[in-house]
């Protein structure tokens, strides 16, 4: 039996620390926006966590393309650590989300594009779970599996093209604002330093929940063939 | 005594033929389909109360979700008979390449969507009045939304009839990675039937035609590894 390794026990410090520092950062060190308010503060997080769920899924795609060439269940492992950990990023992306659109766009939710394409990519992931669920055979777990994510990773995008044929209202704080977006407001220098933070602490505590959903995955293949042995 | 493997295009048009034979001997698919597909219309008639006013913009969108539906309904019984019968053992065994089989069950599954279509559509336009739908652009739409449809959905069909839970799976996995081609075909069929220009649903019909190349040929690579055992 393998025990923690030191470098993952480090990281878990730092994880630690970094998300104090970012959340230190956005709610105290970054100034208070002119039009919205404290609700602004929602924004470091919500970027934070919508890139590392993305960068999760782009990953669990990759993942499952190595695991159809190659067939190593290390892959496999790496495929569903990423989509769970990003699966639970995403969806407080989504949350906080809602918090701040309740009193920028005065709702909780509106069908826009990224909100739309962020609701089918998450449900598309459930669906990735209940598949899983369904097949006991673990060679053929990660098949399907596989070639679901990349099915998934495929459809997203486009789903992003078509509903974005129907007009958004999501502001862009990076790169080009679309003209009836709301609640867009550009960055101070010292916004800069919190938001790009905010991105770095998320990457850092993305990668330290992956490793450990890895491990955890080795961990359950090695209880499953001990279980096996004892049976036979 | 070693035969020379059939050609793909034999390959795919014998298993075509055989999915068309035993369906027309059986009738069971296409007749589920459409009794479901009527009685979906009938039940948003009264959900939405499809009165002058309403279907000027429902349209499109009663009429796709009803064939999605009925899709689902095709596709689970299509690949399920394959699988309860041990057909799809002898399937795999045969000496044909298995692009051959996605091909085949992917062309007779289309053959019962468009079908369904060719009969759903005329009873819809009666009931309703709507004769808008009865242009080549219409028409076209529908094609291209259900090769892609199929396409997907023959793929994950092959998938989720596998699964212990199979009939409920396929829909969940289904209709989110499809969102894109509903829409697509929703935007564009309901566009020709408010009788916009043809440069406004010139783009979802792009969208439509890239999701139709990108699928058919990423479900045509991965089939191999869906079948495999």
């Amino acid at each position: 039996m393998q025990s923690k390794p030191i470098a993952l026990t480090i990281l878990d410090i730092i994880s630690v620390i970094v998300l104090g520092v970012a959340t230190y950062l956005a709610l105290v060190f970054a100034p208070t926006e002119a039009v919205m308010g404290q609700v602004q503060r929602v924004f470091y997080f919500h970027v934070g966590t919508a890139w590392v769920g993305l960068l999760g899924f782009v990953l669990a795609a990759i993942s499952g393309i190595a695991y159809l060439v190659t067939k190593d269940m290390k892959w496999d492992r790496f495929e569903v650590a990423a989509v769970e950990v990003s699966t639970m990023f995403f969806f407080i992306t989504i949350v906080l989300g809602s918090i701040w659109a309740r009193p920028a766009w005065n709702t909780w939710w509106t069908w826009d594009p990224r909100l739309t394409t962020a609701a089918v990519t998450e449900l598309i992931y459930v669906a990735y779970f209940m598949l899983r669920a369904g097949i006991e055979d673990p060679e053929k777990r990660a098949r399907f599996g596989a070639v679901y994510t990349l099915l998934g990773g495929l459809s997203a995008p486009i789903t992003f093209m078509v509903i974005r044929l129907f007009r958004t209202i999501h502001p862009v704080v990076i790169g080009n604002q679309s003209a009836e977006a709301q609640g867009g407001f550009s960055m101070t220098p010292d916004m800069r330093t919190a938001f790009f933070f905010a991105l770095f602490a998320f990457t850092v505590i993305f990668i330290d929940l992956l490793w450990h959903r890895i491990r955890l995955g080795g961990l359950q293949e090695k209880v499953e063939q001990l279980k096996l042995n004892v049976s036979m | 005594m070693n035969h020379p493997a059939p050609s793909l295009l034999k390959a795919t048009f014998a298993i075509v033929r055989k999915d068309l034979a035993a369906e027309f001997r059986s009738r069971e698919l296409l007749s589920a389909m459409l009794v479901f597909s009527m009685l979906v219309i009938l039940i948003f008639n009264f959900a939405l109360e499809l009165d002058v006013k309403v279907r000027q913009s429902v349209t499109a969108g009663v009429l796709w979700t009803t064939f999605a539906f009925a899709g689902t309904l095709g596709l689970n019984r299509s690949m399920a008979v394959e699988k309860d019968r041990g057909c799809m053992d002898g399937l795999l065994l045969a000496p044909v390449d298995r692009s051959a089989i996605f091909f085949g069950k992917a062309i007779s599954n289309l053959a019962f969507m468009l079908i369904v279509e060719a009969i759903v559509i005329p009873l819809y336009a009666m009931l309703y009045n709507e004769v808008r739908i009865f242009q080549v652009e219409f028409l076209g739409v529908l094609l291209l939304g259900s090769i892609g449809y199929i396409a997907v959905g023959t793929l994950l069909s092959a998938m989720s009839v596998q699964t212990r839970t199979r009939d409920v799976l396929l829909p969940i996995l289904l209709f989110p990675v499809a969102v894109p081609v509903l829409l697509a075909s929703v935007k564009a069929s309901g566009g020709i039937i408010a009788g916009a220009d043809f440069a406004e649903i010139l783009t979802p019909l792009n969208l439509l035609i890239v999701y139709d190349i990108i699928f058919i040929a990423v479900a045509f690579m991965v089939f191999d590894f869906v079948v495999e055992e």
